[in-house]
């Protein structure tokens, strides 16, 4: 069935019923629609579970690290609605009830993440404070007709799962056309009062045993976006009805909470009680993801410095979402069970190591093939290279051991890269950087020892107080401490042995200050003889080069924290087998998540060649030659023009190119191929205008207008 | 760069200043401060590059070399895999189209692509298609090749569109004036005048390049003060430049007309026909190409069962590759193909054909909203409902609106439907702000074809295509034909007082009341309102429109272009 016509513009294609049951499962797909299988089966199972327990993981965490904002968003509820409860006489709570309680909520920049913080609110909300709760979005809402409905058919359907009756739903969809404020609080009546009604089954959560009357509770999800009319046409009316209608509003406010005061007039925004919550920035809740996410062995698998890099540069400059750095990190898991065959190996160890002896012959041929292993059996003796190259149980064997390598690796890995952050993160100037992600970046990327960095982090270590030292090395204890690893046992210890000694040298300057061998203070003086005495102590130290024995143990310390980096803190890259886990294509995930189409279009007008490796083409830069396909000579012709092009000139500026080319090929100059060329230009424009580069114009007859400009070449 | 490692050494120096501890801290706090600016600095350099259009021009080294480094961070410039564009380099090339240019050849490239023609055809008449960039010294030499190659052409009238080129680009006034005069005469056809022209048009490059070589005497005596001024001269000049192109209300073009060409506008039938006699040059490449996106095909559909949508840009019509990919993996699956370029196309239609033919849906819906909440709540219902979209230019002009997108986004979003599209206008990328983009939840996939865009632009109202007015005549005929001879006398009156009046440029339409006259004189009315029950129905079928004059008489008008009126009115004689 053909999909053009004239006369419609969506095409239906439905299978016949029988082969629609035929449906193909998804890990076909996964096999590159190659027959050879090198397991793909088992890859694609492994992918999907890996990224569920990520994904699983990433959700939980959200959860926590918004439950701290959401206790109290809860309390604020509880209390606001509470003035509703009493029903006191009082004349302030009178005026009070007048005002709608609203909680605005600052989200930051980062909208596409909202939505997951809305739904965990909104659910929580449901357990604790009401069953009440509706959330609107500013695209549903052009108007307050439609938000009167969307409100009333939402609550409504809240109500249903407390066993409300059927023919009230209908009724209420019946009424749609006309849902007013009178229509929600007679609807709110009707409900409290049936809860009284002790024949209903009593309900397990923990609201029901709190109010008769819960709140109803309104968000307004992207408060930015609503209509000014709107929105204060709805407060306005719904403060009328307050006393019968206990409205409570969240406002999801993406920029700042100014923009509460300028939507809304004061005499508006002085009928809301307004406080305000903030969440976590994104940045934080990076930093706990990644934490999570990627350092840390609970998940098998790596990504290189390189996608670590993009992913964290499309966070921190495109978008600051969680959710898209998740879908990069899902993206790099997916191409690396995709396009590395040894992916299969990617899992826990223990099944890792029973899947190495399930591998087929192919599978060690990629295994020998692997960059990583050909370096390490380089370095065998020579008849274990023969053993390896040769003998597939023996190869088996060793790439099992030296799975378990690269497990250990990681382990210390990350032990003494929280270690080495924990001193580097209080420095001044921030040689390594603040973030633990940075640091880990310049780890991957090479021997961190060897930079200019780390030297003058070492340096600044060596002249860090006491009690920071203190401090830092009891956090790196309990780092140690927290790992079950029998090999850091010792570290742990040497490091305890340091706090011990510090302790002692505590004691021991206790006594030496006692004994009063302290050098004498300095007297009051003016500037310059501070300054000449200070210069004499100086001058005075560096001759005796006596360091006393505080400086000793921190010199100690240093060393020793030294010698954990350069022992541990090896780029993956000299791990034997890091390909298993590691994801390196770091362009592919760049090509795909942040792509730059107009690039794409610029080279391809600009220099055909780059797609066409046609020789012919090749050229100098800036300019085509004349045998370049029509759209790129008509683009460059068009470049030399201002805002407006005279479609005559450029056509005959085009004939000329074109022409040329011809006459090379055939020279017969005839009527119809000039025809021929002006149908050609004819293409080259429309295909120019469905680009967007120019438009039909009226200022002039027979003109174009340009729609970009610069650009030259 | 340098600036870097100047950063680093300095930083280094202040640590070893001396050791005393509280010196040394509070010089650290000001390096630190100091650190920090530049760290930010250092941001809103790399934001600023992300953001530079495609068209910037001029960067000097120092952003070159920044430029770069971003994309090295950015991996774009590893040995990329067979399967895009089968470039080895292809990260650097895709930037260093931005940063070749350097400050001092700015101007005298400029002068040199102001005829392309010029330099293109000597090009191939040395049949070496690698010839570099001609000095402006050389292309003297070379414009006189030119014009022999041209006498010999005979193609007098390739000099006329070169000068207005220059012409623009000089904006020189002088200059301007005096080509402007060669330029009228540029028009006659004969071989002496072009001779003529020619040595003019040489004489005015000369004239243009001694300008040039002044402006880059200018430049480089810029060049000496400090690199940062020299960027906001830059800066300046990009800006001077938008505004130069921008700005001055006069239009420096010719005032030729297609009208004064032999081939003027072809109609839609004629161009097809023409363009079907070329034979498509590079097709190896091309099929190459093709075969390299095809091998595709299977990661498609796995991203797209794994919750992610696909787009697909670059240049060349995407139409050919997405159906391949329909017949090739579509064909058991209930699938819909939707024509973006199609000018009738509304997301209200792309709703309607998957609520009625793929959800078998009778009846009708309030409002798209609603339609889009059913049809959402019918396929979260039901996880066995699996829907393919394959939407032809997402970005054509009836579907870039903000609702139309937010609705296909959200479509998109649902797990069960699965969206493959493909985008061509330059600043497409534009129609999608964070919450749609995260809705989309793209993959982006370039796809290069070169192919030509024949079914995307066959609908458009080209600006070159005649329109022969087909499809209104052959309404007109249907809807006529379904009338009363005495409908269609009225009519035919009105089509002939139409095209009596067809040059007379103050003409308005029939006032209704002469109209009304001659109807009654010709018998086919015998009153009033029978004369309006008749306008009527034809106004409800859009044949004619009625506007008020400024005296308050009702004018009637035909819309449908004179042209076409006239061969309706053939065909009705004929048939007569």
């Amino acid at each position: 069935m053909a999909t053009s016509s004239v006369s419609k513009g969506c095409f239906v294609f439905k299978p016949n019923f029988k082969r629609r049951k035929i449906s193909v499962p998804i890990e076909d797909y996964f096999n590159k629609g190659k027959s050879v299988s090198e397991d793909s089966k088992l890859r694609f199972e492994t992918y999907q579970l890996i990224w569920q327990q990520m994904k699983s993981e990433t959700e939980q965490l959200q959860e926590e690290l918004n439950k701290n904002l959401f206790d109290n968003l809860t309390e604020f509820l509880q209390k606001s609605h509470s003035g509703f409860q009493k029903n006191s006489r009082d004349w302030s709570c009178q005026i009070k009830l007048r005002e709608i309680p609203v909680a605005a909520l600052v989200l930051g920049v980062n909208v596409t993440d909202h939505d997951l913080t809305f739904r965990s609110l909104t659910e929580t909300l449901q357990n604790t404070v009401t069953p009440y709760v509706v959330s609107l979005q500013a695209k549903d809402c052009p108007d307050m007709k439609h938000v009167l409905q969307k409100l009333a058919s939402q609550l409504v359907d809240c109500g249903v799962d407390i066993k409300s009756n059927e023919e009230e739903r209908t009724q209420v969809s019946q009424k749609r056309e006309y849902c007013s404020m009178d229509f929600l609080s007679s609807w709110y009546r009707n409900v409290t009062q049936k809860k009284i009604d002790p024949k209903l089954p009593s309900k397990k959560r923990a609201w029901s045993g709190q109010w008769q009357s819960p709140p109803v509770v309104l968000i307004l999800k992207d408060m930015e976006s609503f209509t000014t009319k709107v929105l204060q046409d709805f407060i306005i009316v719904s403060s009328q009805h307050r006393h019968e209608f206990p409205l409570i509003l969240i406002f999801g406010i993406a920029t700042s909470p100014i923009i509460i005061h300028r939507l809304l007039p004061h005499a508006v925004s002085s009928l809301l009680c307004i406080e305000l919550f903030q969440s976590l920035s994104c940045k934080e809740h990076l930093t706990t993801v990644l934490d999570k996410l990627l350092l840390t062995t609970q998940f098998p698998f790596k990504i290189s410095e390189k996608v670590l890099q993009i992913l964290t540069n499309i966070f921190l400059y495109h978008d600051f979402s969680i959710k898209n750095f998740i879908k990069g990190l899902q993206l790099s898991l997916l191409e690396h069970f995709y396009s590395q065959p040894l992916s299969v190996l990617c899992c826990s160890l223990p099944e890792a190591k029973r899947r190495i002896n399930f591998l087929s012959d192919d599978q060690c041929e990629n295994i020998r093939r692997l960059p990583s292993f050909r370096r390490y059996v380089e370095n065998q003796a020579s008849e274990k290279q023969i053993a390896l190259l040769t003998n597939e149980r023996f190869l088996k064997e060793e790439a099992q051991s030296l799975l378990e390598n690269l497990h250990v690796y990681h382990t210390n890995y990350f032990l003494v890269l929280r270690c080495l952050h924990k001193f580097t993160c209080s420095l001044p100037k921030y040689p390594l950087g603040r973030q633990i992600r940075e640091l880990y970046c310049t780890c991957l990327e090479k021997d961190i020892w060897d930079s200019e960095e780390y030297a003058s982090t070492l340096q600044l270590l060596r002249m860090l107080a006491k009690d920071e030292l203190v401090i830092i090395l009891e956090k790196c204890f309990t780092v140690f401490k927290s790992s079950s690893g029998k090999q850091f046992g010792s570290t742990a210890q040497r490091i305890e042995d340091f706090l011990a000694q510090f302790q002692s040298l505590d004691e021991a300057r206790e006594e030496e200050d006692a004994s009063g061998s302290q050098p004498k203070g300095l007297q009051k003086t003016d500037l310059y003889h501070l300054q000449k005495s200070l210069l004499e102590m100086k001058e005075l130290r560096r001759t005796s080069k006596k360091q006393n024995k505080f400086e000793v143990l921190r010199d100690k310390v240093v060393d020793f924290v030294d010698s954990l980096v350069r022992e541990f803190l090896l780029p993956p890259e000299t791990q034997p087998l890091h390909e298993v886990v590691y994801f390196s294509a770091a362009h592919t995930l760049r090509e795909h998540l942040n792509a730059a189409p107009r690039i794409a279009l610029h080279t391809a007008l600009n220099n055909p060649y780059y797609y066409l490796k046609n020789e012919a083409l090749k050229s100098e830069e800036g300019c085509i030659p004349n045998i370049a396909p029509d759209i790129c000579i008509a683009y460059k012709l068009h470049l030399e023009c201002s805002k407006l092009i005279n479609l005559v000139d450029w056509s005959e500026a085009f004939a000329t190119v074109v022409t040329a080319a011809e006459m090379n090929a055939s020279s017969t100059a005839s009527e119809e191929m000039d025809e021929i060329i002006h149908a050609r230009f004819i293409r080259a424009v429309s295909e120019l205008e469905l680009l967007g580069f120019i438009k039909p114009t009226k200022q002039k007859t027979d003109h174009v207008a340009r729609l970009t400009w610069g650009g030259g070449c | 760069m340098s600036k870097l490692e100047l950063k680093q050494s300095k930083m280094l120096q202040v640590q070893f200043v001396g050791d005393d501890d509280v010196l040394n801290h509070i010089l650290d706090r000001e390096g630190g401060a100091k650190l920090k600016k530049e760290r930010t600095q250092l941001l809103v350099n790399t934001k600023t590059i992300i953001k530079k259009p495609d068209y910037d021009l001029e960067e000097d080294d120092r952003e070159v070399l920044k430029d770069q480094n971003y994309v090295e961070v950015l991996g774009r410039d590893v040995p990329e895999s067979l399967k895009n564009g089968s470039a080895a380099d292809s990260g650097s090339k895709v930037y260093s189209f931005q940063s070749r240019k350097h400050s001092e050849k700015m101007s005298k490239l400029a002068s040199e692509l102001a005829k392309p023609p010029r330099k293109m055809v000597p090009c191939h008449s040395k049949m070496d298609p690698e010839v570099t960039l001609n000095t402006p010294q050389s292309s003297k030499g070379h414009s006189t090749s030119d014009s022999v190659q041209l006498k010999d052409s005979d193609k007098s009238k390739f000099l006329s569109a070169t000068p207005s080129a220059q012409r623009k680009r000089l904006m020189a006034p002088s200059s301007h004036s005096n080509s402007e005069s060669e330029y009228s005469t540029s028009d006659s056809e004969d071989e002496e005048g072009t001779a003529q022209e020619d040595e003019d048009t040489s004489e005015v490059i000369s004239r243009q390049k001694t300008q040039t070589h002044n402006r880059v005497v200018a430049t480089a005596a810029d060049k000496e003060t400090p690199s940062k001024k020299m960027k906001k001269g830059k800066t300046s000049d990009l800006v001077e430049e938008y505004f130069e192109a921008h700005s001055s209300s006069k239009v420096l073009t010719s005032d030729r007309t297609l009208q004064k060409l032999k081939q003027g506008k072809l109609d839609q039938q004629t161009l097809r026909n023409l363009l079907s006699k070329v034979s498509p040059s590079f097709s190896a490449e091309l099929k190459q190409l093709n075969q390299q996106y095809e091998q595709l095909f299977h990661k498609w559909m796995l991203q797209l069962h794994l919750g992610f949508n696909i787009v697909l840009y670059g240049l060349g019509s995407k139409r050919d590759l997405l159906e391949r990919f329909r017949t090739t993996m579509l064909q058991d699956s209930v699938h819909v193909v939707i024509n973006g370029f199609f000018p009738g196309i509304s997301v209200k239609s792309v709703l309607n054909s998957i609520t009625e033919d793929v959800l078998d849906h009778v009846g009708t819906f309030r409002s798209v909203l609603d339609q889009l909440d059913w049809t959402v709540n019918r396929f979260k219902q039901d996880s066995s409902l699996k829907l393919f979209l394959l939407i032809h230019n997402l970005d054509s002009q009836m579907l870039r609106g903000d609702k139309s997108q937010q609705i296909i986004g959200q479509l998109s979003s649902l797990c069960n439907i699965y969206l493959i599209a493909s985008i061509d206008h330059l600043n497409a990328p534009l129609m999608w702000d964070h919450a749609k983009q995260s809705l989309y939840n793209w993959l982006w996939y370039e796809t290069t074809t070169y192919s030509p865009y024949t079914e995307e632009t066959s609908y458009e109202n080209s600006l070159l295509v005649k329109q022969t007015g087909s499809l209104p005549l052959s309404s007109l005929i249907h809807v006529l034909r379904s009338l009363t001879p005495n409908a269609r006398g009225i009519f035919r009156l009105l089509i002939k007082y139409q095209l009596d009046n067809q040059d007379n440029p103050s003409y308005i339409g029939h006032s209704f009341q002469d109209f009304y006259q001659r109807c009654r004189e010709a018998f086919l009315v015998n009153s009033d309102l029978t004369l309006r029950a008749q306008l009527t129905e034809f106004r409800d079928h859009k044949l004619i429109r009625t506007k008020k004059g400024t005296d308050g008489v009702e004018y009637l008008l035909i819309s449908v272009d004179s042209g076409t009126l006239t061969d309706f009115l053939e065909k009705q004689e004929e048939e007569a």
